[in-house]
């Protein structure tokens, strides 16, 4: 599964990670993240991710 | 320092740093600059951010001529960076605060840098209230302004807002308030902070104010943690104005020329370049890199629309203070810019490339062709170059 940069603070989303602070369990593909899930780091909105290239 | 009162027992306690040139080890402050610290007598006695630690000493007496420092109850943490919670540790020992506020992103920024044992920590979200007795103070998270920790602190009753890092400018003065210093000198220190700090953010900058202007906040005072405060109305709307012209990015019809240089080819193509945006009525500024510092690039870069860098081919690379400025600015992230490339070569002439590549990777329109010389530039190769000046130009023309 492709992992997700975060534009704003380079914060990088890995699905295999995902965001267990943010409530989004390991195995969980950046597109199947919740629309008002934020950047744990920077509260940057989803649409602030770019593929990790 | 004599303390400020800057509103009915709110006192600006913080210190003046009138020697400090290097700021945070990447850019120069040549003005120097100041921490400003706030104490607000209530019922509970409370501290909002500290000062670099060279500085305890001075700011502990300063907080005396108010207080005896013991007697401070809480400790509000806008922000970790060590210019401003370099006292921190130093006052957690001395008052042993009741507790200290600090955001959800500014705990763990407070963990990782003091690696805490036992503190009273409280974390506060943006809608997070406090009452300090006749007071409140509501927390307004502001990650990315400019780290993640970032909040400010509004006090309703005295329509004031401690902005921590936003809005600040190094400026060492016997001054408080920015009404008081020449408003030119004002806004260079403010466009020189942004250009070098806040500038990468200014798409969070853009949204955060306009999250602000929407909760309707009744401010008359920012108080930021560098530098002067904006006190009045006007005031306060020349700073969120200031702000909002800085993040928006708009071009402007000014270039800086910046280049370095061996045996003064690349200096002499410098000049031409600026020669050609000349003709084509645009404002320059010619900057070389072992005269001016890449913080002085980027204040300058915040009023142009156009850059054009020059560099000679050295060891098939370019030049080490270009690279540096180039690294420099492509991390600052500038938008809505044209740029060109230019440098001299003795044998293999990497020089152009690399510059522009680099220019290409920040997103600004690189104008083709490129110009390098071998050696020395003769007439015609001069007269490139000023071709090379009216056609960026006209580039930035086109986009005004």
């Amino acid at each position: 599964m492709d992992r997700y940069v975060c534009t704003v603070c380079g914060y990088t989303y890995d699905p295999a990670q995902g965001d267990p602070d943010g409530g989004i369990k390991p195995g969980t593909a950046f597109k199947d993240l919740p629309d008002d899930w934020t950047c744990p780091v920077c509260g940057a909105s989803k649409d602030q991710f770019e593929k990790e290239s | 320092m004599r303390p400020v009162e800057i509103k009915k027992d709110v006192y600006w306690v913080g210190a003046v740093d009138w020697s400090t040139i290097d700021f945070h080890g990447y850019s120069l402050a040549r003005e120097g600059t100041t921490y400003n610290a706030y104490l607000v007598m209530d019922e509970k006695i409370t501290l909002f951010d500290t000062v670099k630690a060279p500085f305890c000493e001075q700011f502990l007496e300063t907080i005396a001529q108010v207080v005896d420092p013991a007697r401070i109850d809480y400790i509000v943490a806008n922000h970790l960076e060590p210019d401003h919670a370099g006292c921190l540790a130093r006052l957690v020992e001395l008052v042993k605060p009741e507790k200290i506020f600090v955001s959800p992103m500014g705990r763990r920024s407070l963990e990782a840098h003091f690696h805490p044992q036992g503190w009273p920590i409280e974390e506060m979200k943006t809608g997070s209230t406090l009452s300090l007795g006749k007071r409140t103070v509501q927390f307004i998270e502001t990650r990315m302004l400019h780290w993640p920790d970032s909040m400010v602190s509004y006090i309703p009753q005295d329509k004031l807002l401690i902005t921590n890092d936003a809005f600040g400018q190094n400026l060492a003065t016997s001054e408080r308030f920015a009404d008081q210093v020449d408003r030119g000198r004002l806004k260079a220190a403010m466009t020189g902070y942004y250009g070098n700090i806040v500038l990468p953010y200014s798409a969070v900058v853009q949204k955060t104010l306009a999250a602000l202007l929407g909760m309707n906040l009744d401010v008359d005072m920012l108080a930021p943690d560098h530098g002067l405060i904006f006190r009045g109305e006007a005031d306060v709307r020349f700073a969120i104005d200031t702000y909002l012209e800085f993040a928006a990015q708009t071009p402007r019809n000014r270039a800086v020329v910046v280049y370095d240089t061996m045996w003064h080819s690349t200096e002499r193509m410098a000049f031409a370049v600026a020669d050609g945006l000349m003709d084509e009525g645009v404002s320059v500024r010619v900057m070389y890199l072992k005269s001016f510092h890449q913080s002085d690039v980027m204040t300058e870069l915040m009023s142009c629309g156009a850059v054009a860098v020059g560099s000679p081919t050295h060891n098939n690379g370019i030049l080490p203070f270009v690279s540096g400025l180039l690294t420099y600015m492509k991390g600052l992230r500038p938008q809505n810019k044209v740029a060109a490339a230019f440098g001299s070569f003795g044998w293999s002439g990497e020089c152009v490339n690399i510059i522009k590549g680099q220019l290409a990777d920040m997103n600004f329109e690189v104008v083709e062709p490129q110009i390098k010389v071998k050696h020395v530039p003769d007439q015609d190769a001069l007269a490139q170059c000023v071709e090379l000046g009216r056609t960026l130009g006209r580039a930035l023309k086109a986009k005004l």
